[in-house]
């Protein structure tokens, strides 16, 4: 019984990883040759002037920060695109008819956004990995930041994909949410670099911890305990999944 | 509104636009909540009993919409799984042949006609082989072939026990096919009644006439017995006739005077 129930999940789940597996350039190079530009440029220009972690080159304290941000970013892209263009189209109805409860949908869509988040992100490293070099410190906490930093990513943009009618307000909660929380959140320095009041104001935005937590599993050095970066991690993951469990409990904007 | 459809029906929802067919489609398949009241499927309440109930269910949408990532059988494939169905390749070519798509079977959706596009909703709808099968509109913008062998399939499944329940704007394919008819207005059923009774509830005849200067005209008479000096009247006015039609009232003659408006 148990297994004829997962089938209608992990076919929507399988869906939607060849969703963007056939569109691999646009959902997986693309990306993965943005981070690269990041660190040849960043990493060029400050290379030497900055040291963040004692022995650590910058270019080397960078890829972490590229890594986490393509995972964040690309999980929340895979779970908004998919669903924004599906109610756009109106294909929607396809999942909406069968019988698939409302928990299948958030987990096959949150699984398939992790595993575009997860890929893009070791593209990234693979790529990244030629210039710099990597190093593990403590791995198991690289891959529970990972996973737990692409769920959340994913079911905020299963949120976003659920409130957005129109493709330019998805845009506009990506291009003033996303990035911003992303490029705020250390990927390109420590919050030790930043004046008391942008460092406490970090403090707030749950992508610090991610990002934090990500790069404390390559040097085993952090700007915040990784424990406590993960409990938190956590904490906004459960408080994003329910949000987005109760809008697709309540059908809102998908069922009339 | 209280409607019940038999097992085993071939059962038409009319209704001028706005009178409610597609939402009350909408709220049998659970793509919208009704307010207040109850709908189940074969016994099975369409909200506390959903899995049941669209199990039981297959829904062609009136919209053409598809999903342009995946090719036909790609896409039956997928809808096979979201019903619980992991191998399900032999009822799949069997829909694809009937519905003449077995040839496009790997050709992507975009690349497809609206024709093969509004075929392969149907195959959608038929994948997991439901008792009842609610068709909207299934026939809007498709060629008559497509008509011809759609229909075909659809009384075969009927005949094969299937429940049909059909919303269309063709008033002579409600004709055809349904066995009943239920005809909506505002929401609410203005009429429910076997397509023989609905025709037979305004007795009478029309007499449609052509004459020479190309020109028709329709006449309702009471009987046969009004037909000669109807006649005797329009070659008083001084026309011609060159063809002429006489036949009971159509379905659309019952829809126009029980609804009030134009198919």
């Amino acid at each position: 019984m148990i297994g004829r129930l997962s089938i209608p999940a992990w076919t929507l789940f399988r869906k939607e990883l060849l969703r963007f597996a056939k569109v691999a350039v646009q959902t997986i190079a693309a990306p993965v040759l943005t981070a690269l530009l990041y660190l040849v440029i960043f990493g060029h220009v400050l290379e030497g002037r900055l040291q963040v972690y004692a022995g650590v080159p910058y270019g080397a304290f960078l890829v972490p920060g590229l890594v986490m941000m393509s995972v964040l970013q690309n999980a929340f892209a895979n779970s908004s695109s998919s669903l924004m263009q599906s109610k756009i189209t109106g294909n929607i109805v396809f999942v909406l008819l069968p019988p698939i409860s409302y928990v299948e949908f958030f987990v096959a869509y949150v699984a398939a956004a992790v595993v575009r988040g997860l890929v893009v992100g070791a593209g990234v490293l693979a790529v990244t990995v030629w210039f710099t070099g990597v190093r593990f410190a403590a791995p198991l906490w690289t891959l529970a930041f990972a996973l737990a930093g692409a769920a959340l990513a994913g079911a905020l943009g299963l949120i976003a994909g659920i409130v957005s009618d129109k493709i330019d307000q998805l845009a506009a909660f990506q291009n003033f949410v996303i990035v911003p929380l992303t490029f705020l959140s250390g990927v390109f320095y420590s919050i030790h670099s930043l004046p008391p009041f942008w460092r406490a104001a970090s403090h707030a935005n749950p992508f610090f911890y991610m990002v934090d937590g990500f790069r404390y599993g390559f040097f085993g050095v952090g700007d915040f305990p990784p424990g406590l970066s993960l409990a938190i991690v956590a904490a906004a993951l459960a408080a994003v999944a329910s949000a987005a469990l109760a809008l697709l409990r309540a059908g809102y904007k998908l069922r009339s | 509104m209280s409607l019940e459809v038999e097992e085993g029906e071939f059962f038409g929802l009319l209704g001028p636009n706005g009178a409610g067919k597609t939402t009350l489609i909408n709220v049998i398949a659970g793509l919208a909540r009704a307010n207040r009241g109850t709908v189940r499927v074969r016994g099975a309440d369409v909200v506390a009993d959903y899995r049941r109930a669209r199990r039981m269910l297959g829904v062609v949408p009136q919209e053409l919409v598809f999903d342009p990532f995946f090719t036909v059988r790609e896409t039956l494939r997928i809808q096979s799984g979201y019903y619980g169905l992991a191998r399900n390749d032999a009822w799949i070519d069997e829909v694809m042949h009937h519905l003449d798509l077995a040839g496009k079977a790997d050709v992507n959706m975009r690349a497809l006609s609206g024709g093969m596009k509004r075929r392969v909703l149907v195959a959608q709808a038929l994948v997991h082989r439901p008792p009842v099968i609610v068709l909207d509109e299934p026939t809007a913008g498709v060629d008559v072939e497509l008509r011809q062998g759609l229909w075909q399939f659809v009384r075969r499944l009927n005949r094969d026990g299937h429940t049909i329940v059909l919303t269309t704007h063709y008033l002579e394919e409600a004709e055809e096919q349904c066995g009943r008819i239920a005809m909506l207005k505002d929401g609410r059923i203005a009429a429910l009644d076997t397509t023989r009774n609905l025709l037979g509830r305004f007795s009478g005849l029309e007499l449609r006439v052509r004459g020479r200067d190309g020109a028709e005209r329709c006449l309702r008479l009471a009987g046969a017995a009004e037909l000669e000096p109807a006649l005797a009247r329009l070659r008083g006015e001084g026309v011609e006739i060159v063809d002429m039609e006489l036949r009971p009232p159509g379905l659309e003659e019952v829809f126009v005077r029980i609804t009030g408006a134009g198919a």
